[in-house]
Order: structure tokens, then C-alpha cells, then sequence
């Protein structure tokens, strides 16, 4: 399979091809393979027959209206908004006559997901030499009508302007005749304008997907309605691994009106083990139905496991010096330990935790003319596509994924395994059907984040000077879940680890000796799908990383500031690479310097209050977002309830594309941080997540939320991603301003209040 | 058969009598704007309005609202000052929970055209919104708040029933 590399998707060597059809302009990459050749009877015929293979391609119509279709999925991101944006500012358009389009599958388009905060990072500079190429053609086409010179010629607000003379994108497009075809050397020559020259990039702009998201018009996978459908509902089995069904007694559920039978689901996929599904021509029917149904199973082998296995599993894995794959190997950690004068020792853990996303997952699925349709949203449609068509028989081509809005993906939607139960339940009746998980059944089949188990230790020499630190980090594995193959070696080429379980330990403090192990952790691996969840590896790597630096710095009397930056010196690997990680852990340290005095650290604070600090560097070394965070708290020392008052953060992304929206995904991600620091976490009971509805479970609402200050450092380096980085340090800052308020390190995630009064110090 | 109002129409449904308001109004009349997420009443994602007053459709049999009035994120028919706000502060994330913020925030507003801060906070906590953009909600809120109640009573949705109280 494809490698799961955020490099694999940008679009390269390929040549770029604007041509008029159908009474617009069309603007496509080639096919990667050969695309000279295989144009035939000109660029616009090419266009016209879709010849052509971009995750990206606008067009403009007759009025000027120019739509950009994107092959990115829309969860809240404003994905589309960002790529526009590019697109139109190197085009010279008019931004209210933009528009944005989410497509459906086909191979043609490239391999799609979307995750890992990758999306600006990967289309930045392919959008924006597709836009400055259309903006030479359109110059060029314009040029001709004005009877002037391209070079006197340029593009503004839609409009090709040459002294007071101008003509509109629109009369251009209607004059129709443009044959382009731009290689890719000649595509590369075209550099993104200089931010001086910008006029969207960077400036406030509203987000296209908004309006819709406000009247009720926007479509969701839920929001599907195929021509006579049948409504379902599955019957989740009691493991997710290894059940099967014995025996099915529906006598009671007859009676619910308009039930219309159950399905056994037999997946050669083996995606759904042990499930089935309920019919009925409405969907609260099928809700009554299955609570109706009696299943007899032989359950899987995992249908006594607790959280507490989970992560007694993984304590004695980190215990084992020689367990896991060596992530990173600098110096000798193992002669530092054995000659070391002193040494300290932390294990981090945290608790299982849901996706929960507001619209619970669900699939319409019709199979029509040898095709089968599957409706609803994803993130990742190149994962499952074969999948699909595994467990359906079918081939790949014979498999569309029609692409809607999500309600909220945070990593849930980049797994489509829900697709699998609607499309098997639709092939085995021969009608459309729409399956829709209840809250309690998508939480019981999410891919919950693993519970995770971090082992720390730290060693001194005779000079008090810190030698160097070993990081073992046991969980669940995403990746050996869903692509195996994808996985990269570890440094000793003894094996292979998911990176998307480590990042973050791999960070840019600069430390002579430095060990990562990372450990999968089996009996996670087979009790449940280890699912990606928003800020992923980062998200809890970082928790042990910022809580540990800060641990030393106490330990050392160090205040956790200075003790920082004295590591973050930016020599050897930490020095970056340019562009995208250019400065190295120099930009760790402006963002470290700069919060320092944006959140006066080091005031004198009322008694029982404190202020923490961590930092981050995610979501992956080569693709780092640099940040802080300064978490302001008051603990109550009878009861150990942590108020959060203030959380400051500062964020270097290079280059921001879209503002607001980068406020708003930071606003959201750090909310998120603070929601998994004290508000979230379940446990597995029984083969299972305990927590299944919000009567037990408690993300953060409105009257928990604390006063947000949050800023960007204004440079114009290339940009990177922002929809997970701000997550990551503010649980570990969190933990830092408890231990500055009141003395208690809490090594547990979530941080609950009885963990807080166990570590007071007497 | 129970007959309702729904935005200001009068319309009947052969529903079982314990079917939840919320599948009626999605799957048999076809407005989607009110979404489903819990199904246990408390996430707000099916926030509509009975006789002005927000309920939890999800959990709101239909024998429960014979003879009342119903209104739902359509039947603000994208005139009411707060779907201006939500689109000036640029709240939605996702946007699934952002219809059931909007009936609550409305109703909020139709019985206390200033809320305090803490009002707000108190009153818009039982909706979750799991992109967390709570700072734009209550941000947005205020906004039309501060518009003075002159305002927010200029929107009066259309209605062909005498009854209908709406969100104002």
C-alpha cells in the first residue's frame, strides 16, 4: 500500500494544463505518468475527456465564478477556505467570487485523507504555482483581446488590467480558445508571490463552508436520503475482535412497527467480526428493533480485559529495558545509567479516550449498475476504498465514495470502518440502506486513543550536570491497526514502529545521550482498533516529555523556563532544515522567550494558584508547529478540584493563510487539550469502553472554559499545520502550574481531583 | 394521528405515538437541520422550539406535542439576528451542534435580551459542541445582546397560523 508519508501526497513532476471547455476554463494537473504523452487532440480535450490527476482543480464558467474543487475532507478546519485562498491570491481573483467544492472518489484524483495537520503544509506550494500558472494564462488570453503587451498586464481582482485599460476573468473565459499546457519545470520556475504582494493570503477572509453551517443547509453523512432506503442500526458484539454470532432471537423485536428483519454480516474483510444489523422502514424502528433483539454469541477472547490490564501491560513493557522498537539513539544511554550519580524516575500514564464525534458515524450505501455508492463522510477514503470493496467482493473501480460534510472527524472519520457493516447489510438485501450507529454504539465501536504507559528517567554526573534521559512509551498502535505496511524501521533496523505513536518524544531539546523506545502494547493491540485522535502521538508523548522537563528543572532548582531554553540551543539535528523546519529549536525558543513575558511568568500569585509551562513542537519533526503554553490554575487543597483561569498560548506556524481560521482551530484545539487534561476518559470494562453517552462521560462545556490569550508569531516562513498543534502542551502545562500551586505532580491523565489531594505533600 | 405546527405550518404525522419529535421532523418532513447526537437529552444537537421554548427533540415523544407549535433552525428562515452573528464571529467549526446552539441561544435571548455572562454560560451549557468553539458562541450571543432588544425583536418569523410565539 501507499506509505502513509505526508510526502507522498503532494502532487510532483507533473504538468499543468489550462484549456477552455465547455464554454469555461478549466485548470488541472497532468497525470503523473508521462502526461505529454498521453494528451491527445490538445490540452482542452484532454480536460474534457478528465484526463487528468490533481487532489486539486479550479475552474472559472462564462459569469467568472470560479470554483476550486478539493479533495480534502471538511471537518471544521475550513480545509477548503485555506486552499482557495492560495489558489486565488496567486490567480488575481476576486474573492467573493470564489466557491469550494468537496468531490467524491475516483483513482484519478490521487490518494486522499486528510489528517495530520498536513493539508496547507502539503498544498501550499503546488496551489500556488496551479494559481500563478492560470494567472499567466489568463494574462496572457487577456493581453490578446486588449491588444497590449502580457508583460504591461496584470490580474487583480478578477480583472486583467493594463494601464486604464482591463478586461474580466468572465470575457476572457467567454472569448474561450486557451490551449495551455505548463511542464513541471516550468510550473517550478513560478515561486509563491512575496507576501508583500498578497491580497488574500494572510488577510482576514470569512470561511466559505460557514453560511451553510448556520441555517441548517448544510449536508452531513447523516443527512442522506437514498430513493427507497431501509433504515439500520447494528448490534454491536461484546468484543471487537473475534465474536461470533451463535443465535438470533427476533420474536420480540416483530412486534415494532415497520421492522423488516435483521442481517447476519458475513466480511470477508474482517473489519466487522461477530455483527448484526437490524432493518426497518424508519430509523427509530430499527432503534426499538434491536433493543428488542436477543444475540447469543461466542464472544472473542478479550471479553474480560479492564483499562487496569491495559496498563499494568504496559507498566511491565516500559519496565523491560530491551522491549520496543529505538526511535531515537543518540550517545550511550545505557553507560550514562550505570555510571550516573544520581537518577530520576517517572511513569506517565493516560486513560483511554473517545473520539465523540457530535454526529455519530454512518453510512448510505446503494449498489446501482455494478457500482456500489457509499455516502458519507471521511477522511481518509484511500484507506478504506479496498476495504469496501473487499468485503463487498467487488473490484476497486466498482467502489465511489461520495464525500459530505463531518460532523467533526478529530481522527474517528480517517478509519471508514463504518462503511463496511452499511455496505454488507445493502448487498445482502438488495435495497439502498442507511446505517446509523446510536450514540452508545459508536462509542462502543470507536478506536478510542489508547491507554498509554510512559517510563521515564533522567541521570546526573558528579557534577550535577544533566547526562541524559530514556523515554519508553507503551500503547496501542493506529498504524499496525490499518497499514502495517507503512511502517518505518527503528534506528537499530530491528523492527518497526508507527511513528504516529511516538512523535513527540523525538523532540528538539538538545541532550547528549537520548534514548526512545516505543513499545507497542498488545493486548491494547487486540482489545480495541488504536484509533488517531486529534494531535495523535504528540498528544500524549507530550505529556510525559513537558511534565518530566519540568520535574528536572524543580529537581535541579532550575526555573522551567531557563532550564529550558538552556536545551533548546539549536545545534546538530535541532538546527532545522530549510524551509519548512528553517531555525530549528532557535524557533522553540523565541516562542519559550516570548510567552514568558506575554503571561508575566514568575508573578507573585495568591496561595493555592500557579502557573505551568510547556512547550510543543508538532505534529512531526519535519513538519513542526512551534508552541507554548502557560497554564494559570487555582487548586482547591481540601477537595483537589484544578480551576483553570488563563491559558496562554503562542504559536509559530510560519506563514498564516487563513487567520481566523487559524485562531479558530487553536481556540478549538486548545479547549480540546484542556478537555483531556481534566474533563475526559474512560476506562475498558469488560472488553469495552465503560463510558458510552454523556451521562457518564463529560467533555468541556461553556462554564468551564477559562480566559484564552491566544497569538501567532508574525514571520513568513512556510506554513505548516495548526488543526492539532495547540493541543499538545496544555495538558503537561496544566500539570506544571498544579505542582507550582500546591506541590502535587500528577502523573495521571485525565487529572482527576483525587489524584491531586493523593500527591499534596503532607 | 397528531397534528402540530411546524414553523408556522400546520401539518399532521401517523408516527407511533412514542416516536422522538426529532426523526418525525428529519425523516418524515426532511428538515435536516436539526441534528441527532445523544439521543439522551444532553448534548443540545436537536435543540427546537415548543411554543418559544427550547426542547430536546430527541427525547420528546410525539404524543408529547399534539396542538403545539414547533419551530426549528429552518424556521428562522435565515433572518434571525443571531445566524447573522454566528456568521460574522465565524463560529461553526463542524457546524453539527451549531443549529441546536442557535434555538437555544435564540430562546435565551426571546426571555432575556441582556443576559449577564454568567447567564449565558448557565443556559448554554447543556449544548455541547465538540469542536469546542465556545468562546465564539458566547462572544457572538453578547454581540446580538449588546444590539439592544430592539434588535433582536426586528426578526418575526412568518407564520400562517395565529398561534405561532416563535423565537421572539
Amino acid at each position: 500500500m501507499t506509505r502513509l508519508s505526508k510526502d507522498t501526497f503532494v502532487p510532483s513532476r507533473r504538468s499543468f494544463l489550462i484549456g477552455s471547455v465547455g464554454g469555461g476554463l478549466m485548470m488541472a494537473f497532468a497525470p503523473a505518468i508521462n502526461a505529454l504523452e498521453v494528451v491527445s487532440g490538445g490540452v482542452a480535450k484532454q480536460l474534457s475527456d478528465k484526463l487528468f490527476s490533481p487532489t486539486v482543480w479550479f475552474e472559472i464558467n462564462i459569469n467568472g465564478q470560479i470554483l476550486v474543487n478539493i479533495a480534502r475532507a471538511e471537518m471544521g478546519q475550513h480545509v477548503g477556505t485555506a486552499i482557495a485562498l492560495i489558489v486565488a491570491d496567486e490567480l488575481g481573483a476576486d474573492w467573493n467570487k470564489v466557491e469550494i467544492k468537496h468531490v467524491d472518489t475516483d483513482p484519478k484524483w490521487g490518494y486522499m485523507v486528510t489528517g495530520g495537520s498536513w493539508s496547507v503544509f502539503q498544498t501550499y506550494v503546488p496551489m500556488s504555482q496551479a494559481g500563478a500558472a492560470g494567472r499567466t494564462a489568463l494574462i496572457d488570453a487577456g493581453a490578446k483581446l486588449l491588444g497590449v503587451n502580457p508583460r504591461d498586464c496584470k490580474a487583480e481582482n478578477s480583472m486583467i488590467v493594463a494601464g486604464n485599460q482591463s478586461v474580466s476573468f468572465a470575457d476572457i473565459v467567454k472569448n474561450g480558445n486557451i490551449d495551455r499546457i505548463f511542464s513541471a519545470d516550468e510550473l517550478a520556475e513560478f515561486k509563491p508571490k512575496s507576501p508583500a504582494n498578497r491580497q488574500l493570503i494572510s488577510k482576514p477572509s470569512k470561511a466559505l463552508d460557514i453560511p451553510a453551517k448556520t441555517n441548517g443547509s448544510a449536508k452531513y453523512g447523516i443527512d442522506v436520503e437514498l430513493d427507497n432506503m431501509v433504515y439500520a442500526r447494528p448490534v454491536i458484539p461484546p468484543t471487537r475482535h473475534g465474536s461470533s454470532v451463535r443465535r438470533v432471537d427476533d420474536s420480540a423485536a416483530k412486534s415494532v412497527k415497520g421492522y423488516q428483519g435483521y442481517q447476519i454480516l458475513k466480511d470477508p474483510s474482517d473489519t466487522v467480526q461477530g455483527w448484526v444489523t437490524v432493518l426497518a422502514d424508519s430509523y427509530y424502528g430499527a432503534i426499538k428493533a434491536a433493543n428488542a433483539l436477543q444475540v447469543e454469541y461466542d464472544v472473542g477472547e478479550t471479553a474480560n480485559v479492564s483499562e487496569q490490564d491495559i496498563i499494568a501491560a504496559g507498566e511491565a513493557l516500559v519496565e523491560d529495558k530491551r522491549s520496543g522498537t529505538l526511535v531515537v539513539e543518540e550517545g550511550d544511554i545505557t553507560k550514562v545509567a550505570e555510571t550516573a550519580k544520581t537518577a530520576l524516575e517517572s511513569v506517565y500514564r493516560t486513560s483511554s479516550v473517545l473520539h465523540f464525534t457530535l454526529e455519530p458515524v454512518n453510512a448510505a450505501v446503494e449498489i446501482k449498475d455494478g457500482i456500489c455508492h457509499v455516502h458519507c463522510g471521511n477522511q481518509w477514503q484511500s484507506l478504506f476504498l479496498p476495504v469496501v470493496a473487499k468485503a463487498m467482493g467487488m473490484n476497486q473501480d466498482k467502489i465511489i465514495i461520495h464525500q459530505y460534510y463531518l460532523g467533526g472527524g478529530f481522527g474517528r472519520r480517517l478509519m471508514g470502518d463504518y462503511m463496511i457493516p452499511a455496505a454488507l447489510t445493502a448487498q445482502a438485501i438488495g435495497k439502498p440502506v442507511k446505517l446509523v450507529f446510536t450514540r452508545e454504539d459508536d462509542t462502543r465501536f470507536d478506536c478510542v486513543r489508547s491507554p498509554s504507559v510512559q517510563q521515564m528517567n533522567a541521570y546526573w554526573g558528579d557534577d550535577e550536570q544533566l547526562l541524559g534521559i530514556e523515554h519508553g512509551a507503551a500503547a496501542g498502535w493506529p498504524t499496525l491497526a490499518v497499514a502495517p505496511s507503512s511502517m518505518p524501521e527503528g534506528v537499530d533496523k530491528k523492527g518497526t514502529y508507527d511513528p504516529f505513536a511516538i512523535s513527540g518524544a523525538n523532540h528538539w531539546y538538545t541532550l547528549a545521550n537520548h534514548r526512545v523506545r516505543a513499545i507497542n502494547n498488545p493486548l491494547a493491540q487486540k482489545t480495541f482498533v488504536p484509533g488517531y485522535l486529534r494531535a495523535v502521538g504528540p498528544g500524549w508523548t507530550g505529556w510525559a516529555v513537558e511534565s518530566f522537563m519540568d520535574e528536572i528543572a524543580h529537581k535541579q532548582g532550575v526555573d522551567p523556563i531557563d532550564f529550558r531554553l538552556s536545551l533548546l540551543d539549536a545545534s546538530g539535528k535541532n538546527a532545522g532544515t530549510s524551509p519548512v523546519s528553517v531555525g530549528g529549536a532557535r524557533r522553540l525558543a523565541k516562542v519559550l522567550t516570548d510567552i514568558r513575558e506575554r503571561a508575566n511568568w514568575g508573578r507573585k500569585l495568591p496561595k493555592n494558584q500557579g502557573l505551568g509551562v510547556a512547550i510543543a513542537a508538532g505534529q512531526e519533526r519535519d513538519m513542526p508547529t512551534w508552541g507554548a503554553c502557560i497554564a494559570h490554575v487555582e487548586v482547591d487543597p481540601e477537595t483537589g478540584t484544578v480551576k483553570v483561569h488563563k491559558l496562554t498560548g503562542l504559536l509559530d506556524c510560519g506563514t498564516v493563510v487563513h487567520p481566523d481560521g487559524a485562531l479558530a482551530q487553536t481556540e478549538g484545539s486548545m479547549l480540546w487539550g484542556l478537555s483531556l487534561a481534566l474533563f475526559e476518559g474512560t476506562a475498558f470494562e469488560q472488553g469495552q469502553v465503560k463510558d458510552t453517552n454523556l451521562n457518564t462521560y463529560s467533555p468541556l462545556r461553556m462554564n468551564n472554559i477559562p480566559e484564552l490569550d491566544i497569538s501567532f508569531v508574525q514571520n513568513t516562513e512556510f506554513p505548516t499545520g495548526l488543526g492539532e498543534p495547540g493541543l499538545i502542551a496544555v495538558a503537561p502545562a496544566i500539570a506544571n502550574a498544579i505542582f507550582n500551586a500546591v506541590g502535587a505532580r500528577v502523573r495521571d491523565l485525565p487529572i482527576r481531583p483525587e489524584t491531586v489531594l493523593a500527591a499534596m505533600p503532607s | 394521528m397528531i397534528e402540530f405546527s411546524l414553523n408556522g405550518k400546520k401539518i399532521r404525522t401517523d408516527a407511533e405515538a412514542d416516536t422522538p419529535l426529532l426523526w418525525v421532523i428529519r425523516d418524515e418532513f426532511g428538515l435536516k437541520g436539526t441534528k441527532f447526537g445523544c439521543g439522551i437529552a444532553m448534548c443540545g444537537a436537536c435543540t427546537v422550539h415548543l411554543n418559544g421554548s427550547p426542547v430536546r427533540s430527541c427525547s420528546l415523544p410525539i404524543n408529547a406535542i399534539a396542538n403545539t407549535d414547533i419551530r426549528t433552525i429552518e424556521g428562522l428562515e435565515n433572518q434571525h439576528p443571531l445566524q447573522k452573528a454566528w456568521v460574522e464571529h465565524q463560529v461553526p467549526q463542524c457546524g453539527y451542534c451549531q443549529s441546536g446552539q442557535i434555538m437555544q441561544a435564540a430562546a435565551l435571548l426571546a426571555n432575556n435580551a441582556n443576559p449577564s455572562e454568567d447567564e449565558i454560560e448557565t443556559y448554554m451549557s447543556g449544548n455541547l459542541c465538540r469542536c469546542m468553539t465556545y468562546v465564539r458562541i458566547k462572544e457572538a450571543i453578547k454581540d446580538v445582546a449588546m444590539q439592544s432588544d430592539s434588535v433582536v425583536q426586528i426578526y418575526k418569523p412568518k407564520t400562517t397560523t395565529q398561534s405561532t410565539q416563535g423565537v421572539v
